[in-house]
């Protein structure tokens, strides 16, 4: 938790800052805090239900199935940040898939190829920024049409059907599929762990992030801009540009997950992502970014959808009918978000007095 | 003598420490147009809120139709006959007129269902003594001063007979404003008694029968028009002594070089043809009524507004601006009026806000430096006095007038060359617009060139050495030296020239 005790905190305004005291009380008052708590209550209450919980491969299978995943959710809490909004997220993804896997079926090599997979999906976002900032239509909107659109991209390039791309050589697939050995015996650790390539490019990716989101001044004009746009306009920020930019952030890393994925499954099946982006907005905000804008962070959102994948592992191994875990996820975003407005407006609260 | 409609008893109304309106005293006859007159601040708005029963007096009674009234809410000012129609237009823009007209009546009325005929009926009714709108169109496509009619016949749907107007013709023309006069002398013959207030002298005297004057929060006098002239109501309405302590001038100023000239600035709507120079170390004050386009001068100087036509020479070179990010760099900045909508970021930390203006002052190699940002800010926080906690606090938790300075720090922490204030202690309390007005003086003393647009006469005349007065759009008309009074400003600004006549 290093990351968040720090000068994480800089970018958390109202919440952590003004709980006056140490900064062992700044760290317990903040979201990432509380996450953690909830993720670790849980993993504790399931070591007793299920004998498997602890595992390593159960641990991996869980880190696994949210890493690819948790890329994206970097992008989305970049642009819900930035006060803005992609539904688009799920077809990207497989639009990347399809576009790398055709022009490798082309004959085109694997690398080549996922650098086109994912220079369409930035395309992708050049093509809705332009509608958000040249004409000023909503993202939301703007993204609900471009989910539509790119799906049927998917399947018109597709003919509906998936491509299978065992071909693929086995050092691209080593990036979705393989393993490195981690030797931690000399720590004390019992075994040596196969951590999975996918997982270390995600960790890359959420330490890369996290640290340009608290100190690049590019992302520092994401926040005054989403924060408030008119007050940032009257500072000089030129706020379409920062909007743009992130719109095309957030659809070129939705193109690297994409190839991510086509490298772990071999194939690139043109229904892929459906739904995705319901699941990545939710870990977002779970993990403490607004829907208003000007706030957010990355540790957070990786929590956030941790927190999501937990349960679902943790419904499974409890035998819950796959028909009502969807139930149990809505219900748990719903009490996140609640509670977090909860303690947020009464801190609000407590802050006006003190102003008054 | 004529029964009275109103009548307002020794009202008094404290905002905490600051007392709005101290024992305030007014009446209003049956069927008579009575003008409301002071300046802003003086207490108009505060007294119609209270007869609106939008605030609740301290002390004092009103009287309604010669019976004592306690007005609690708007709902109960409706049912006595009151109608407000408020400055800014408040209607819903995606609705219809009828719809919009009725909406206050279909509120006290509680059906379930609307009756969707009787209400167009009953609307096209009220506006066919008025003008020519059509009760189905959607309210946001009429111009504004058919809105201006709409928001009438809304108060009008309730059957009031006292309908208080807000600077009815701040947003309109002067030949929509001369529709408005038809109207309201329609409603006077129908015997409904009119509170009106406005700043502009000439209708004033053109159309109302009587004239109130308030100055402080406290009531001055009430003339009848054909018995005072437009000289006497501005020396009534500004009659007092400077009770603020302002910094000295500069004595050089009108020799000293031109810092930047600004030559027939059009935006193509509410800035005509304006020229003027600034010159090195000089607070050069913009006055004007609101709506009269000092804003949106400043706006275009500042390229945040796109200009029609005009150039801005700076320092020997035309820097006219792309925009704002430019005007920037090229040394010129504004701080904006609206302090919470635009000013400060509330949400985001002191030290965070005053970096905003040029992040890259505080970076390295593209990332942030907590320390050069925590040291800029602690520097400027430090000279302008900011009383502040931490600096990692959110601006929110700053009073107005700190909030104001950490936008003033945020201007600052880019050395200008030249600062364009807009309204810049509005909303600030006694202490802190001292403090700022110090600050700004010492910046000219530096040699920044300072213009400080303000709707507060007596901070114009404190602190500037110049001052441009706006009225429509253009300047008409520089006072300065021994004519820099509040009567040679407010007469240009309603419109007359400083020697009597009309200007127009």
């Amino acid at each position: 938790m290093s990351v968040a005790s720090g000068t994480g905190e800089e970018l958390r305004p109202v919440a952590a800052r003004n709980a006056a005291g140490g900064s062992w009380r700044n760290i317990a008052s903040m979201r990432e805090f509380g996450l953690v708590l909830i993720i670790l209550a849980l993993c504790v209450a399931m070591s007793f239900a299920s004998p498997y919980f602890l595992s390593w491969g159960n641990f991996r299978a869980m880190l696994m199935s949210f890493s690819i995943e948790g890329i994206v959710v970097v992008g989305m809490t970049v642009l819900l940040i930035v006060g803005a909004i992609d539904l688009s997220v799920g077809s990207v993804v497989c639009f990347a898939m399809v576009v790398a896997g055709t022009a490798f079926l082309a004959g085109i090599d694997p690398w080549t190829a996922s650098l086109a997979g994912i220079a369409a999906s930035a395309f992708i976002g050049v093509a809705m920024a332009s509608f958000v900032t040249l004409i000023g239509l909503h993202s939301f909107i703007v993204s609900l049409a471009f989910m539509v659109i790119v799906r049927g991209l998917c399947l018109a390039i597709t003919d509906g059907r998936p491509l299978s791309l065992f071909s693929l050589p086995p050092s691209f697939k080593f990036v979705g599929q393989g393993t490195v050995p981690l030797d931690l015996r000399s720590l004390g650790f019992a075994q040596v762990y196969d951590v999975p390539v996918v997982i270390l490019i995600f960790l890359a990716v959420v330490v890369v992030f996290d640290l340009l989101l608290r100190k690049a001044t590019v992302f520092r004009k994401v926040f005054y801009t989403g924060s408030n746009e008119k007050a940032a306009q009257y500072s000089g920020i030129r706020t379409n540009r920062v909007k743009f930019f992130c719109i095309v952030l957030c659809s070129g890393l939705s193109g690297v997950a994409g190839v991510l994925y086509m490298a772990r499954f071999g194939a690139a099946p043109p229904t892929f992502g459906v739904g995705m982006e319901l699941n990545i907005i939710a870990a977002a905000v779970i993990g403490g970014a607004s829907l208003k804008g000007g706030s957010g962070t990355i540790l957070g959102a990786i929590l956030g959808i941790a927190l999501l994948s937990v349960v679902s592992s943790s419904l499974t191994l409890l035998d819950v009918p796959p028909v009502w875990q969807d139930v149990i996820r809505g219900m748990i975003l719903l009490a996140a978000v609640t509670i977090d407005h909860l303690l947020h407006t009464r801190k609000r609260a407590r802050g006006a007095v003190r102003a008054g | 003598m004529q029964p009275l409609a109103l009548e307002v008893r020794n009202v008094s109304k404290n905002f905490g420490p600051v007392c709005a309106l101290d024992g305030v005293s007014f009446s209003l006859r049956k069927g008579e147009v009575h003008a409301l007159m002071g300046e802003n601040g003086a207490g108009k708005s505060t007294l119609m809120n209270i007869i609106d029963g939008i605030l609740r007096p301290d002390g004092g009674e009103i009287l309604v139709d010669g019976r004592p009234v306690e007005i609690a809410s708007p709902q109960k000012a409706h049912e006595l006959g009151i109608g407000l129609v408020h400055q800014e237009i408040a209607l819903c823009p995606d609705i219809s007129v009828a719809e919009n007209i009725s909406m206050a009546a279909t509120n006290s009325r509680r059906a379930w269902l609307m009756d969707y005929r009787a209400l167009r009926d009953r609307a096209g009714q009220i506006l066919a003594s008025l003008a020519e709108i059509d009760p189905q169109a959607l309210v946001g496509e009429l111009s504004i001063s058919e809105q201006q009619i709409v928001e009438i016949a809304k108060a009008l749907a309730l059957d009031c007979s006292i309908l208080i107007l807000d600077e009815p013709t701040a947003a309109l023309t002067e030949r929509e404003a001369g529709k408005l006069f038809g109207i309201i002398a329609q409603l006077k013959a129908r015997g409904i008694s009119i509170i009106y207030i406005s700043h502009r002298m000439a209708e004033v005297f053109a159309h109302c029968d009587r004239i109130s004057v308030l100055r402080d929060g406290r009531y001055i006098c009430t003339e009848e028009v054909s018995g005072t002239t437009q000289e006497e109501i501005v020396r009534r309405m500004v009659g007092r002594h400077l009770g603020d302590i302002f910094p000295a001038k500069n004595p050089d100023s009108a020799t000293a070089p031109v810092l930047m000239s600004v030559g027939g600035l059009s935006d193509g709507a509410r800035v005509r043809d304006v020229s003027f120079e600034l010159r090195r170390g000089e607070v050069l004050g913009i006055a004007g009524l609101i709506g009269a386009g000092r804003t949106e001068i400043a706006l275009g100087i500042c390229g945040l507004n796109r200009l029609t036509a005009g150039k801005i020479v700076f320092e020997g070179h035309e820097v006219t601006p792309r925009d704002y990010a430019q005007s920037i760099s090229n040394g010129i900045v504004y701080l904006s009026e609206d302090r919470k909508g635009a000013g400060v970021f509330v949400d985001l930390p002191i030290a965070m806000n005053i970096s905003a203006l040029d992040i890259d002052r505080v970076s390295a190699a593209g990332f942030v430096s907590r320390a050069k940002e925590q040291a800029q800010a602690k520097g400027l926080a430090d000279q302008l006095r900011l009383k502040r906690g931490s600096l990692d606090d959110a601006a929110s938790t700053l009073s107005g007038g700190n909030q104001q300075k950490v936008a003033l720090a945020k201007l600052l922490s880019v050395c200008p060359k030249a600062i364009i204030l807009d309204e810049p202690t509005r909303g600030v309390d006694v202490g802190a617009k001292a403090e700022i007005h110090r600050i700004l003086r010492e910046l000219a003393t530096g040699g920044t060139g300072i213009v400080a647009i303000s709707s507060e006469l007596p901070e114009l005349i404190g602190l500037c050495d110049r001052v441009l007065v706006v009225h429509e759009g253009a300047i008409a008309g520089e006072v300065s030296g021994d004519d820099l009074n509040e009567e040679a400003i407010m007469r240009l600004a309603s419109g007359l020239t400083i020697e009597g006549q009309e200007a127009r």
